[in-house]
């Protein structure tokens, strides 16, 4: 998710070197997701591990696999999340769409470290998805 | 003139009533109950979504082993945390159709294993082999004439199970441990 968070590059388990963001938790009372929130997720292959990632389809949207040419539908209950980062990034591209469940919280802001305390924006990347 | 002294008189009285009130005490008091009712709304709510909590579970799909018209149970939540829920159990889990849902069905298969499965047992014998990926669990309900689940929506991702149903509670005549019936219809 380079550069909107810096990661750990450390595997030590408490290491402060990444950012430290807020989670809300309030958008899993109705799962009502806008385009372009960045999410933190349950991954379907390792119940255990953590991703965060930016949504980029809905259930029902049209999109665009890149490197690949095919368009394929995210089926109802389902959304397809990509890291900012493509080069690096292990992600929908990889494992497929992801049901909403797995969904732990929405992104708000960056806490840690101060000097790079700030809002974590919602953008979408252009001409990805068509809704029909 | 009368009046207006009584008047005076009345209002200095209340004032030294409400003045002798315990106010203090009644503050204090107050706020200690009010402490105790949250750290109890606290207490109920980590018990709630960490250890056991309870479930109304309705529908056809897990008959014989539930009731159409609605079973309370208790729902473990440890052991879908760590990981260690097994072939045979009875789980609830988020519908990977509709995440404000919540199905209940059972385990059948668990990452790794070749799942048999009828594909619709309306329909004749035809049956299916896949093997579970890993991080993914296929379940089905008891009910395979009218259930959705994994022969419909494939493999659910682990992640999706938010717990363990082992004790019905209500109705009275069918209290009891819920049982680990490995079907292989």
């Amino acid at each position: 998710m380079h550069p909107t968070f810096t990661g750990s590059s450390t595997s030590f388990p408490g290491s402060l070197k990444g950012d430290v963001i807020l989670v809300e938790r309030f958008c899993l009372q109705k799962y009502k997701f806008s385009h372009g929130d960045v999410i933190i997720f349950r991954t379907p292959t390792n119940q255990k591990q953590l991703f965060v990632k930016r949504l980029i389809a809905l259930p029902g949207d049209w999109i665009q696999v890149p490197e690949s040419s095919e368009i394929l539908q995210i089926p109802e209950g389902h959304c397809w999340v990509e890291g900012d980062n493509p080069a690096s990034s292990l992600d929908s591209r990889s494992f497929g769409p992801i049901p909403l469940g797995l969904v732990q919280g929405r992104v708000t802001h960056v806490i840690w470290p101060p000097q790079r305390i700030g809002q974590v924006e919602r953008k979408m990347p252009t001409g990805r998805i068509s809704p029909y | 003139m009368a009046v207006g002294s009584r008047a005076v008189a009345w209002l200095a009285g209340a004032a030294r009533r409400i003045g002798s009130v315990p106010w203090r005490n009644i503050s204090a008091e107050a706020v200690d109950r009010t402490l105790l009712v949250v750290k109890a709304a606290c207490f109920a709510h980590v018990i709630n979504s960490y250890v056991v909590s309870l479930a109304l579970v309705r529908g056809p799909s897990m008959l014989p082993t539930m009731n159409l018209t609605g079973d309370i149970i208790a729902v473990d939540r440890v052991t879908a945390r760590w990981g260690t829920v097994a072939v045979g159990d009875v789980v609830l889990l988020r519908s990977p159709e509709n995440p404000r849902k919540t199905v209940t069905k059972r385990v059948l298969g668990l990452e790794g294993d070749a799942v048999t499965y009828i594909v619709d047992p309306h329909k004749g014998d035809a049956s299916k082999t896949l093997v579970v990926p890993k991080g993914y669990v296929w379940v089905q309900g008891d009910n395979i004439y009218d259930s959705r689940d994994s022969r419909q929506f494939g493999p659910v991702p682990y992640g999706l199970i938010q717990g363990r149903a082992f004790y019905r509670v209500w109705p009275p005549e069918g209290f009891g441990f819920i049982g680990q019936k490995v079907t292989s219809l």
